[in-house]
C-alpha cells in the first residue's frame, strides 16, 4: 500500500490519499493520470490493470485502487 | 425530415398523443414503429444499414454470453480436478473465443461504417498518385451511421467485458440502435445508461414533459433564431477567401463559435427534450463548454458522450495493452523514467484524436485538426508543472480575474481550431489565420461590409441579443449550479410565460422564409 500511495504522490503531492474517497468523481484524477498509475503499477507490482476495470468505482480512493491490485494478483 | 420542419413537428405530436394513450406495455414497440418510420422517411434504403447493424450486434453479444456462462459452468463443474496451471490454460483458451465474437461484431459494423463513409476518400488519395483515375464508388451514407455504430460497437465490447447483460429480446434492441431522435446528431447513448428508462412504462408526468417542452423550444430558438440565421454571413465569408482575410477571418471565427455551438446544443436539446417528454432519460452532451479553463477541460464539456466514448474504448484499452506498457518499460530503461512513463498516454492520446479527426468525416483537414487537438493538449500537459509554479508563484489560481483570462483563453483557442471546419482545408485555414496578423484590416471593416453578407442589420441586433440571451442562460448554470428553466418551473407563472415567448420569438425570428433555408444540423453530417 505504500509503494502505492508513492506513485500516487507522485501525481498529486497535495491530495491526503489517506481519507480521500472522491479522487475521481472530484476530478483530482483524470484520464492521464489513470493510464500512468495503471503503467506504474504494472512496472512496481507486475499486475496487469485490464481496460474493464478502469472505472470509477475503483479509482475513487487509494484503498479501492489497493484492493484491485490485491484481486488482480490473486487471479 | 428535418427537425426544424412542420412535418417533424406534427410527427412529434401524434407520437406524444398515441404514446400517453396506448396501453403502457405498447410504449416502447410504439417508439421502435416510429422510429422506423421516421428513419424510412429519410430513405428507405438506410433501413437496411441499420437492421444488419442490429442483427449482428444483437446475435453475436447473446453467442458471447451463452459462451461465458458456458465457460463459467463448466470451471465449477471441474474446480476440484483442475490445478492454477490447467485453470488459466482453459482461461486463456476461452478467452480467445470470446474475442473472436466481439472481433466479428465489430468487423461488421465498422467495416459497414467505413465502407459507406471513406471509400470515396480513400479513392480519391489514390487518385491523387495514378495518371489514370479511378471512378468514385456510388455509396449511400445512412444518416447518423456514425451514431449509431458507435452505440452498437460500445454494447459489444460491454457485453464482451461482462458490464452489461446481452439484450434477449430483438425488437427491443432495434430500439436501442434506431431510437429516432439520437439519429440526428447523438448523443451517442450507452446501452447501460438508455435502456434503464427506454422499455419502462411510462405515466404521463406533468413536470418532466413541461421541463422538455421548454427544452424543445430552447432547442429551436438556438437552431432557428441564431444559428440559421449566422449560417447565411458565414457562406459568403467562407465562399470568398481572397476578398475576406485578415479581420473578416476572426468575425468567420466568432460568428462559427456562436453558430455551431447554438446548432449543435440546439440540436441536442431537442433531442433530450424530445426523450424526456416521453419519459426516456438520454445522456447530457454538453456542459458549458464555452466556460472551460483549458482545452482539456473543454473536451470534457464538449460533446462528452464522444469523449468518454472514445476515452472508454480507445485510449484506456490501447494504453493498458501489453504492447504499450511493453514499450513503457522499454523507454523507462533506454530512455529515461520522465520518457517512459508519459509513452502510453502519448501513443493512446495520439490514435485517439487521429481516429476522433477521421471519425468527424472523410477528408485530411479533419485529421489536420485530430492531430492539432493533440499537439495542444501534449503541449498543455508538458507546461502543466510550469503553471503550478507561475501559479503559486503569483497566487493566481483563486482570482476571478485570472479565471476569466482561463476561460476567454480557451475560447479564442477553440474558435480558432474550428476555422478547419470553416474552410474545409488545412493549408487554406493556416492561411486565413494568418491573415488575421499580418493584415488585419480591422480599421477598414465597417457596417457597410458587414451588411454585404447576406444579413440585414435587424438580423444582426436579432442574432447579437439572442446571444446575449443564451450567455446569460449560461451564466445563470455556472453560477447557480442548475438550469434556468428549473427554477422557471419552481414560479410556474413565469415558466408559462418563457414558453409563450419563446413560441412567439421562434415564430417571429425564426430564420426561414425568403433568403434563408431551415437546414440540417452539421454534426448530421459526421
Amino acid at each position: 500500500m505504500e509503494d502505492l500511495i508513492e506513485i500516487l504522490k507522485d501525481l498529486h503531492a497535495d491530495v491526503d490519499y489517506d481519507t480521500c474517497e472522491t479522487l475521481i468523481d472530484d476530478k483530482i484524477l483524470d484520464s492521464f493520470d489513470i493510464v500512468s498509475i495503471v503503467s506504474e503499477v504494472d512496472d512496481k507490482f507486475d499486475v496487469a490493470i485490464p481496460a474493464k476495470e478502469l472505472i470509477p468505482e475503483n479509482f475513487n480512493s487509494a484503498k479501492a485502487l489497493w484492493a484491485l491490485i490485491e484481486r488482480l494478483m490473486e487471479d | 425530415m428535418l427537425f426544424t420542419s412542420l412535418k417533424f413537428v406534427l410527427f412529434i405530436v401524434v407520437l406524444f398523443v398515441l404514446y400517453y394513450t396506448v396501453a403502457k406495455h405498447d410504449q416502447w414497440p410504439l417508439l421502435l414503429v416510429a422510429s422506423l418510420v421516421f428513419y424510412y422517411m429519410q430513405d428507405y434504403r438506410f433501413l437496411l444499414f441499420i437492421v444488419i447493424t442490429a442483427v449482428t450486434a444483437y446475435i453475436l453479444a447473446i453467442a458471447t454470453e451463452n459462451f461465458a456462462a458456458r465457460r463459467k459452468a463448466y470451471l465449477k463443474e471441474h474446480k476440484s480436478e483442475m490445478d492454477d496451471t490447467k485453470k488459466k490454460k482453459y482461461k486463456n483458451t476461452t478467452k480467445r473465443v470470446q474475442a473472436l465474437y466481439l472481433a466479428i461484431a465489430l468487423l461488421i459494423n465498422l467495416g459497414i461504417l467505413a465502407t459507406t463513409k471513406y471509400t470515396n476518400f480513400i479513392i480519391e488519395n489514390i487518385n491523387a498518385l495514378r495518371s489514370e483515375p479511378l471512378s468514385f464508388a456510388n455509396l449511400i451514407v445512412p444518416m447518423g451511421i456514425s451514431f449509431y455504430t458507435f452505440q452498437t460497437v460500445s454494447y459489444s465490447i460491454d457485453v464482451s467485458r461482462g458490464t452489461v447483460k446481452a439484450q434477449r429480446n430483438f425488437w427491443k434492441f432495434l430500439l436501442f440502435v434506431s431510437f429516432f431522435p439520437q439519429l440526428v446528431q447523438g448523443p451517442i447513448s450507452r446501452y447501460g445508461d438508455l435502456s434503464q428508462t427506454l422499455y419502462e412504462e411510462h405515466k404521463f408526468n406533468y413536470k418532466e414533459v413541461s421541463l422538455g417542452y421548454i427544452r424543445i423550444l430552447w432547442g429551436y430558438f438556438k437552431k432557428l433564431v441564431i444559428a440559421d440565421r449566422l449560417v447565411v454571413a458565414l457562406k459568403v465569408l467562407v465562399s470568398d477567401s481572397e476578398m475576406y482575410q485578415g479581420g473578416f477571418v476572426f468575425i468567420v471565427m466568432m460568428l462559427y463559435a456562436a453558430q455551431l455551438y447554438c446548432d449543435f446544443t440546439g440540436g441536442i436539446d431537442i433531442t433530450i427534450g424530445i426523450a424526456q417528454i416521453l419519459g426516456i432519460k438520454m445522456a447530457e452532451n454538453f456542459n458549458l463548454p464555452y466556460f472551460s479553463k483549458n482545452i482539456k477541460d473543454y473536451w470534457n464539456r464538449w460533446h462528452i458522450t464522444m469523449g468518454s466514448w472514445f476515452t472508454d474504448y480507445i485510449f484506456y484499452p490501447l494504453s493498458v495493452s501489453p504492447t504499450i506498457l511493453k514499450l513503457s518499460k522499454w523507454s523507462r530503461q533506454h530512455l529515461g523514467n520522465a520518457i517512459g512513463k508519459r509513452i502510453p498516454v502519448y501513443v493512446a492520446c495520439f490514435c485517439v484524436w487521429l481516429t476522433t479527426g477521421i471519425w468527424h468525416g472523410a477528408a485530411w483537414h479533419f485529421v489536420v485538426w485530430g492531430l492539432m487537438n493533440f499537439a495542444v493538449i501534449m503541449i498543455s500537459q508538458e507546461l502543466e508543472p510550469l503553471y503550478a509554479k507561475f501559479h503559486a508563484k503569483f497566487g493566481l489560481k483563486e482570482k476571478a480575474g485570472y479565471k476569466v483570462f482561463e476561460i476567454v483563453r480557451t475560447f479564442f483557442l477553440m474558435s480558432s481550431l474550428k476555422l478547419f471546419d470553416c474552410y474545409r482545408d488545412a493549408g487554406l485555414t493556416f492561411k486565413m489565420f494568418a491573415t488575421m496578423f499580418y493584415k488585419p484590416g480591422f480599421g477598414s471593416l465597417g457596417s457597410s461590409e458587414l451588411l454585404n453578407l447576406g444579413l440585414t442589420s435587424s438580423d444582426y441586433i436579432v442574432a447579437g441579443i439572442a446571444i446575449v440571451i443564451v450567455f446569460l442562460v449560461s451564466l445563470y448554470k455556472a453560477l447557480k449550479g442548475r438550469e434556468l428553466r428549473e427554477f422557471l418551473f419552481e414560479k410556474y407563472p413565469l415558466f408559462l410565460v418563457a414558453c409563450t415567448v419563446l413560441v412567439i420569438v421562434i415564430a417571429v425570428f425564426g430564420a426561414y422564409g425568403v433568403g434563408f433555408d431551415a437546414s440540417q444540423f452539421i454534426y448530421n453530417q459526421f
